[in-house]
């Protein structure tokens, strides 16, 4: 997993699931080819029994039968997520939307904050969980 | 021979130069390892995305892709980036002939100038400039960099330019950087390897067409960015070296002139010296 500032993750996995356009999609060793978009959510990687999560906000997927390459804006690794920053941010956005936003472009960044802030959250939360 | 006094003026003065060249050498150096830094961590992501595109480029209909439509060249589009100050050796000098240079070999040719130096030497040259994105922040983000992109799509897909390509200073090493002419549209996937190299069947979500039409415009943001970076590495490696030069040869010359000040001190010594002992050679005799 790549993004522009660095390489985020390199792993030998058994297992990945990731947050297409379409829907979550899980691919396991020998996929089709598949090139698929991604939205912004929770990528899990399964690796000897164990599931970690990271966040990742759009990008691409490249799946072959034995590798999976994902090009994204940005990712982050649940123990980087700063989650108090994370609600702020979601309270900040539900706010600017509640309080109705001046332009359909304010609006729009609002949502796309909101979405964020929510991924981050639910990623920092399931590992506390799992701790 | 300038006199003493004008000597050890000269070397007080030249001391003065080399700490201000010292300093930014100093600060030319932690800039230029945050750059270079950057510039490394980027490139495996724009490669990867090349890479992923030529392979993908099969399924690729120019008809609904704008950005890999073909055309006759009659105007091609330049973006030139530069710096926005100097002290950074030949860098901005070369690049720019480098830049000029191929423009005369092409039919006809318009730039988006990114830099200040860049910037002032097409507006002396009177060179049709469409765009000028002078101040890029020494760290930039890809918002600052997306602008630049967007202009540059923008005169292709009206078709005011048929091709275009970016020119920019590419970073080696910190020793050497080389003025780069990339050309980044039409997307023409490369050639190489691709006939024993079967065609995967690939699955697209949701389909081909959506796919491709957001990695193109990915990709030229993401190489628009990645030269940006290039540019920028470039430049802090050039001022760094300059400045060391500079900084190296102020202590020489510092050298020559204390050599030159303490001869010419001991010369008006030893005349001194002359001086009085003739003087008492003539008391003695008279």
């Amino acid at each position: 997993m790549i993004t522009p500032e660095r390489k985020v993750y390199e792993e030998d996995v058994d297992m990945v699931v990731a947050p297409a356009t379409e829907g979550y999609v899980g691919i396991l060793p020998h996929h089709a080819p598949l090139f698929t978009t991604l939205g912004p959510g929770e990528f899990k990687v399964k690796r000897g029994g164990v599931e970690e999560v990271l966040a990742v906000f759009g990008g691409f997927m490249d799946v072959r039968s034995d590798r999976v390459v994902v090009l994204t804006d940005a990712a982050e690794h649940a123990e980087e997520i700063d989650a108090s920053r994370a609600q702020q941010a979601r309270d900040r956005a539900q706010e600017v939307l509640a309080a109705g936003p001046a332009s359909a472009a304010d609006e729009q960044r609002a949502r796309a904050e909101l979405q964020r802030a929510l991924v981050r959250l639910r990623v920092s939360e399931g590992r506390r969980r799992r701790r | 021979m300038p006199s003493e006094r004008e000597l050890r003026r000269r070397v007080r003065s030249i001391k003065n130069i080399q700490q201000v060249t010292r300093a930014m050498q100093l600060v030319a150096a932690s800039k230029m390892r945050r750059a270079q830094a950057a510039v490394l961590a980027s490139r495996p992501y724009e490669e990867r995305l090349r890479t992923i595109l030529n392979e993908l480029a099969p399924y690729a209909d120019p008809e609904t892709s704008p950005l890999l439509a073909r055309r006759e060249v009659r105007r091609v589009g330049i973006v030139l980036v530069t710096t926005d100050r100097g002290l950074v050796g030949p860098m901005n000098v070369n690049l720019i002939r480098a830049t000029l240079r191929f423009a005369q070999q092409q039919p006809a040719a318009s730039f988006v100038a990114v830099g200040r130096k860049g910037i002032n030497q097409l507006r002396r040259l009177r060179a049709p400039v469409t765009a000028e994105f002078p101040g890029i922040p020494d760290r930039p983000s890809s918002t600052d960099t997306n602008v630049i992109a967007r202009v540059a799509v923008e005169e292709f897909v009206t078709g005011k330019v048929d091709e275009l390509y970016l020119a920019f200073t590419r970073f080696v090493n910190t020793l050497r950087q080389e003025p780069t002419i990339r050309r980044l549209l039409p997307f023409v996937p490369e050639e190489e390897d691709r006939d024993d190299q079967p065609v995967l069947q690939y699955i697209f979500e949701p389909d081909p067409e959506t796919v491709l039409n957001e990695v193109i415009p990915r990709l030229i943001e993401v190489a628009v960015f990645q030269t940006i970076l290039e540019s920028k590495a470039s430049a802090f490696s050039a001022q760094m070296v300059a400045m060391r030069n500079a900084t190296d040869a102020a202590g020489d010359l510092i050298d020559d002139l204390t050599l030159s000040a303490n001869k010419a001190r001991q010369s008006r010594i030893t005349k001194e010296m002359l001086e009085i002992a003739s003087g008492a050679e003539a008391l003695g005799k008279g």
